[in-house]
């Protein structure tokens, strides 16, 4: 028998904490052990994502659940020879609360987990990925096995007891998707997972193929043994390659041991699964486009219906689910719809991990009870906005979301709630905004995204974006007219209405939702030519006011070459070759220097 | 490996749990005293015995653990024995032969291995 390790070190190897170093530490900390003949009492194991990614690399040490937070290199012979040999924690390691600036060694009492509820992600940075057997060790597989002594039927009454709503962004019923996939004729049906996780900024399935693949294996085939297939396809996008490659090594290890392929637990239920890569269009995402692009078609919507339930994936029934939505299928098959059902609001069941980003202090990934706050999220969780300014709007629900102001942060978080606050769920991204951020050029932002990424199939959606884009171009360059927000509001119409997929369809409400909060941002950029946050470069300018020294400190900043003066005398810009960096304001040591 | 059923998956998450109780911080702990004192002392040999000892038992439920210097010395090796509810008790000039002793009547069974204790808090 292995001989029983007395510590692990668990090293979050996701993809956050890969690129801020931690892919050097694992070695560094196996080479250190083994030179003092420790590789044998201590483990180290490479985990998925923690979710506290901007505190990355994250090192955790068991058995004391000591958590310390942007490890170096040149840290791993103080942990090995501090706190592995002498067993003394590391103070200047651990993380420090954002707000209240103290130290926390536990994982269990930072505040950033502890109003998270961990059920998607339960295992994502607990156990080691690339391990079937960590897998089964925290009851992996035990909802198939489940699921598979009880009838298909009887599997779908328990998801659609259990409320769970895809969380790819519709949030339309799982449950009563497999049922009609189920009721569909066809001798052949196909299970699709939907990884193509476009919306910028989020990262939530990517954590859990990279933290936990083996939960959505074990996902879609309860799915497939429920509405009668035997294959499904994962389409993921390639730009995932640790993603892919942990899903690779899974499917490998499920088949050998009969979790996979035929005659699964011995029994009759057959099933497999390819993986798709995509090469990232946003489009593609939609399960028309997804479902062509897996065919070898070029990835562009189709009208529906039919549905894929009817007409699928090469015309076959198929069931299209995201890859959170999957994440629950297991532990809701192990312990029953009950507790899933318990948490979260009357519509709307369970957790959603949402992907925080801008301007809060802990960026990164944290599910909760649906119908939390976002006030919640961001101050409790997020640790509130950063640099200490002021909140301003959080975008919630990507590219066909919309911007929440301060009045609604109290709102309760659930489909139905955002969606009549004109945002929506969508896949869980937020992005948290402050005063300095300009609503319109986030409009803006948003909109040449979607532009861009416009498959160009329907006329609404490859013109109707590209004239608002250019109304909001103007308008940030401070050219815009009083004629230009009812043109906004008309152009938006039409293209809601008249789009053939959700792309164009939602396009129109990142405008939309800043028009009906921020209305004046966009009034103070027509009419007087001015962008109040300060953040449109055309609409800004700069003047040095006599506190100037005369440093010349500005001067030699300047990239344009716009500021001129002779040392010990008021300098000035001119306006004209400015280009409004803001380089001189940051250089100035006597704050002589003015945005307007 | 090839799994047949649910009874072959949860010999396996047994398995597995044992193997990773040390991820867990659980309430009966048994504390080596590994300062630069208990070092020299040969607390290292102490501690291999343990971890042989534990293995040996598949004590699932136990953390092993190490601290530093606690001023007494003279009497390092020591080892101390925490059960929940109980008072914590230290052993001194502990030697990898006194460890089956210590692990089995005090740690697994609660009878406190009166010849070798130093402390009791
Ligand atoms: C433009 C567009 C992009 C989409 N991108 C994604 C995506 O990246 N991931 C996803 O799961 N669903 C995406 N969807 C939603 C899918 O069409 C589909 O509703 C979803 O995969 C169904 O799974 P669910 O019921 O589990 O949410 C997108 C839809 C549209 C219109």
């Amino acid at each position: 028998m292995e001989k029983l390790a007395r510590a692990h070190v668990l090293v979050c190897g996701g993809t956050g904490c890969s690129s801020s170093g931690s892919k050097i530490i694992i070695p560094a900390l196996r080479e250190k052990l083994q030179a003092k003949g420790m590789e044998d009492e201590v483990r180290v194991v490479e985990t998925g994502c923690h979710g506290l990614c901007e505190m990355g690399p994250l090192v955790i040490v068991y058995p004391e659940g000591v958590f310390y937070v942007r490890v170096k290199p040149e840290d791993v012979d103080e942990i090995v020879e501090t706190h592995l040999v002498k067993g003394r924690t590391i103070t200047r390691l651990l993380y420090r609360e954002a707000t209240t600036l103290e130290t926390v060694p536990g994982y269990d009492k930072i505040a950033f987990y502890k109003k998270q509820k961990r059920y998607a992600l339960a295992n994502c940075g607990h156990i080691n990925p690339e391990s079937l057997e960590e897998y089964i060790g925290a009851d992996g597989y035990e909802g198939l096995a489940k699921a598979l002594d009880m009838t298909p039927e009887a599997v779908i009454e328990e998801i659609k007891a259990s409320g769970l709503r895809g969380r790819g962004g519709g949030g339309f019923p799982t449950g009563l998707k497999w049922q009609f996939t189920r009721a569909a004729s066809g001798d052949k049906k196909y299970v699709i997972c939907n990884a193509d996780e476009g919306d910028p900024g989020a990262f939530m399935d990517r954590s859990v193929l990279e933290g936990d693949p083996h939960r959505i294996i074990e996902g879609m085939a309860v799915c497939g043994y429920a509405i009668g297939s035997d294959e499904g396809y994962i389409y993921c996008r390639a730009e995932y390659p640790l993603a892919i490659k942990r899903l690779r090594n899974a499917i490998a290890q499920a088949r050998e041991a009969g979790l996979l392929g035929e005659g699964i637990l011995s029994g009759k239920f057959n099933f497999d699964l390819h993986i798709k890569e995509g090469a990232g269009a946003f489009v593609c995402g939609e399960e028309t486009a997804l479902m062509a692009s897996i065919e070898g078609r070029r990835g562009m919507p189709r009208p529906r219906p039919p549905f894929p339930a009817n007409s699928g994936l090469w015309g076959k029934p198929t069931n299209i689910n995201n890859v959170e939505t999957f994440a629950n299928v297991p532990s809701i098959m192990r312990d029953g719809a009950g507790y899933f059902a318990s948490q979260g609001t009357e519509t709307s069941k369970g957790t959603k991990v949402f992907a925080l980003t801008g301007k809060i202090n802990n960026t990164g990934l944290a599910e909760v009870p649906m119908g939390i706050t976002m006030r919640e999220i961001i101050y409790e969780i997020g640790g509130g906005i950063s640099d200490g300014r002021n909140f301003k709007a959080v975008q919630i629900g990507g590219p066909s979301g919309g911007c929440l102001p301060e009045s609604l942060l109290d709102l309760p978080i659930d489909y139905e709630s955002l969606t009549r606050a004109g945002a929506m769920m969508g896949s869980g991204g937020l992005v948290v905004m402050d005063e300095t951020t300009c609503m319109v050029d986030v409009a803006r932002y948003f909109l040449n995204f979607t532009q861009d990424e416009s498959c160009g199939k329907c006329t609404p959606c490859r013109e109707g974006t590209k004239r608002m884009l250019e109304i909001l171009n103007r308008i940030c360059e401070g050219m815009g007219k009083e004629e230009d927000i009812p043109l906004l509001e008309n152009l938006a119409k039409s293209i809601k209405g008249a789009s053939l997929c959700a792309l164009g369809q939602t396009a129109p409400n990142p405008v939309l939702s800043t028009l009906s909060f921020f209305r004046d941002e966009y009034e103070a950029h027509i009419r007087e030519h001015r962008c109040p946050a300060g953040a449109c470069a055309a609409l800004i300018g700069y003047t040095i006011t006599d506190k100037c020294r005369g440093c010349g400190l500005c001067k030699k900043a300047c990239p344009a070459g716009a500021i001129s003066g002779e040392t010990k005398n008021v300098h000035v810009i001119d306006k004209k070759t400015c280009v409004r960096c803001g380089e001189c304001q940051a250089k100035c040591p006597f704050n002589a220097i003015d945005k307007s | 490996m090839n799994i047949k059923n649910l009874a072959d998956l949860r010999r396996i998450k047994e398995q597995v749990k044992s193997e990773t109780s040390s991820r867990r911080e659980n309430e009966t702990q048994i504390i080596v005293g590994m300062g630069t004192c208990g070092i020299a002392a040969g607390a290292r040999a102490v501690m291999m015995a343990v971890l042989d000892e534990v293995t040996k038992r598949s004590l699932r439920n136990v953390s092993v653990m190490q601290t530093g210097c606690i001023g007494m010395c003279q009497k390092e090796p020591l080892v101390d024995v925490v059960r929940p509810g109980e008072p914590r008790i230290t052993y001194g000039n502990v030697k990898p032969e006194d460890i089956p002793r210590i692990v089995s009547d005090h740690l697994v069974n609660g009878r406190v291995v009166s010849d070798l204790v130093v402390a009791r808090l």
